[in-house]
């Protein structure tokens, strides 16, 4: 008979916990995984002394949904619809991630205009992100309307991404050798349109919390850490630049021709969840300049690669040419063929450094495909910056972490 | 600038793990040393201490498995030094039967979570890791299902064309 055995016992996780727990002096208590503030299905085993942590374990894996495994059957183009329902909250940076990945191991050129593409949605992707970050932020510590402001705004940009790839969140829109189509009529302007109305709204939304005394009190100092903690603890991207260090992916390895554009990169000073909150709030500026000058620079030209042994030829050339039917043919049933090794690419998704390691096997499916993913180191350092805090303070130093967690366990 | 501090990272390697180091591969502009499973715990600190390298961001930990290959897997290790903008590639190749390594967790203290996630997927023990459990899996599952020899869903159809590569995994199917 199937006898399920006993859920994690307490002395499984004895090494974590302290001593304290068996004299009774402290009480390990689980937090989720269906609780609102944990931003999805993480779970924490807390140890408290009285209304302090202790010790906090998270347990992940309740979203794992094999992405790693599934893409391993299939050819590198199809693998890609799989990248965005990892971090759903940056859909366009995973593709992004992905489709470097594979243009470095096939050595596939990407045309001057899909570059801009890809920045200027990438950049308004990380803007959508960041505007769910503070609304759900300002929500787990008691600010309700901000939260309804920010996903309003959020919409207008997914609105943007519905032009351009159909599709609000699950875009596939960046593929291997450029973009899946040009950019429809009428984009630019909507963009223009949203960038007229967007710094007026981040205004008010600095106004709502930024001097806020209830939020400084529940922000400020909590959760600090210092700058060579937070790399050792694996942090990157805004929480890294919240304790100081100026790091930036976009700047240290460019990609997608980041090197071209001006922008800062803002940090803070003490890392604490304030700092990381001001961070945030600055990068939203600062990817909106950087999607000002795409529109600007935004050249014209071919959307994605001529090299056809990649990437399919336009539909209008199928009626002339038999070469292009034997290509779209190729591609559509078997896909292109890798060549053997491994490539490891690496872009600044909206919560650190999103890296993609690709082994190709010579065959049309990719052989091993891992993402590093930001969410994941973030979760992982939690046990390093929860201690000493109170358990009211967790939720707002899990928010501003703003772990995702399709991220987490892909 | 960026070739220089690779190639000293590359030659210092190879200068202090003597026998342990294999070979450097280099491909699409990317540099990975591999070395043996006795060279990882040396390596990574050397790479993290000596001051013209600092690599002191582990940037990925993951594994491939090239069953029936052997050796059968290969665990990878990309490092990323923040100070010299540059990234190299540490592959330790294991054996099929007991795959074992050292744990770098005392060097960089974020590598627990993603060694738990290679235990996890591939069973690659690390040894001396301060907390090695199942991590996305649920606890009492059995195998490992990045491992090319755990078949994706249940039994694969098979045809003449892939005939012999399902015959390998059948055994392993469930249904």
């Amino acid at each position: 008979m199937f006898e399920p055995k006993m859920e994690v016992t307490v002395d499984e996780l004895r090494h974590l916990i302290s001593e304290r727990a068996y004299e009774g002096d402290t009480m390990v208590l689980n937090m989720g995984p269906q609780h609102p503030s944990t931003h999805g299905v993480l779970r924490l085993i807390l140890e408290l002394d009285g209304e302090v942590i202790v010790s906090c374990i998270p347990d992940i894996g309740f979203l794992h949904t094999g992405i790693e495994k599934n893409m391993e059957v299939k050819t590198f183009e199809q693998a890609l619809v799989m990248t965005d329902r990892m971090d759903y909250l940056n859909n366009l940076g995973n593709n992004l991630a992905y489709c470097l990945a594979v243009e470095k191991l096939v050595d596939l050129d990407v045309p001057p205009r899909a570059q801009v593409i890809r920045v200027l949605l990438a950049e308004l992707q990380r803007i959508a992100s960041h505007l769910v970050f503070l609304g759900t932020h300002g929500l787990d510590l008691g600010a309700q309307s901000i939260f309804l402001y920010c996903f309003r705004e959020r919409e207008v940009i997914l609105d943007l991404f519905e032009m351009a790839s159909g599709a609000r969140m699950m875009t596939s829109y960046i593929r291997p050798g450029g973009v899946w189509r040009d950019l429809p009529a009428g984009f630019e302007e909507a963009v223009q349109n949203f960038l007229k109305g967007f710094p007026r709204r981040l205004k008010q939304y600095d106004a709502l919390l930024t001097k806020n005394p209830l939020y400084l009190e529940r922000t400020r100092g909590i959760s600090a850490i210092s700058q060579e903690d937070a790399v050792q603890i694996g942090l990157t991207g805004p929480l890294l630049r919240a304790a100081g260090m100026r790091f930036d992916l976009r700047k240290e390895i460019p990609y997608s021709g980041y090197e071209e554009y001006d922008f800062d990169v803002p940090t803070g000073c003490s890392g604490d969840v304030y700092d990381r909150y001001l961070v945030r709030m600055e990068e939203m500026h600062q990817s909106m300049h950087i999607v000002e000058q795409a529109l600007k620079r935004m050249p014209s030209g071919p959307f994605r690669s001529k090299n056809r042994k990649f990437v399919p030829p336009p539909r209008s050339e199928l009626g002339r040419s038999m070469e292009a039917v034997i290509h779209h043919f190729k591609l559509w049933t078997e896909g292109y063929p890798a060549p053997k090794g491994s490539v490891f690419s690496m872009v600044e998704s909206p919560r650190g450094e999103l890296g993609c390691f690709l082994e190709g096997d010579g065959g049309a499916k990719p052989y091993r495909v891992h993402f590093r993913t930001p969410s994941f180191a973030a979760i992982q350092a939690l046990p390093h910056m929860a201690p000493g805090h109170l358990v009211a303070d967790l939720v707002g130093i899990i928010s501003s972490l703003d772990p995702i967690l399709g991220d987490v366990d892909r | 600038m960026s070739v220089t501090v690779l190639d000293l990272a590359v030659s210092t390697l190879q200068k202090e793990l003597a026998e342990n180091y294999l070979e450097t591969i280099d491909f699409r502009n990317q540099l990975t040393a591999v070395i043996k499973p006795a060279g990882i715990l040396p390596a990574a600190r050397l790479l993290k201490t000596h001051p013209e390298l600092a690599f002191n961001l582990l940037a990925a930990l993951t594994a491939v498995d090239y069953w029936p290959k052997t050796p059968r897997f290969h665990v990878v290790y990309q490092f990323y030094s923040m100070p010299k903008k540059v990234m190299l590639g540490v592959r330790v190749p294991l054996p099929a039967g007991k795959p074992e390594l050292d744990s770098i967790d005392p060097v960089f203290s974020n590598a627990n979570g993603h060694e738990r996630e290679v235990f996890d997927m591939f069973g690659i023990t690390f040894k001396g890791s301060r907390d090695l459990r199942r991590i996305l899996m649920p606890w009492d599952w059995e195998g490992h299902p990045l491992r090319k020899d755990y078949p994706l869903g249940e039994e694969e159809v098979q045809f003449t064309f892939n005939f012999d590569e399902v015959n390998l995994r059948k055994q392993f199917a469930k249904k």
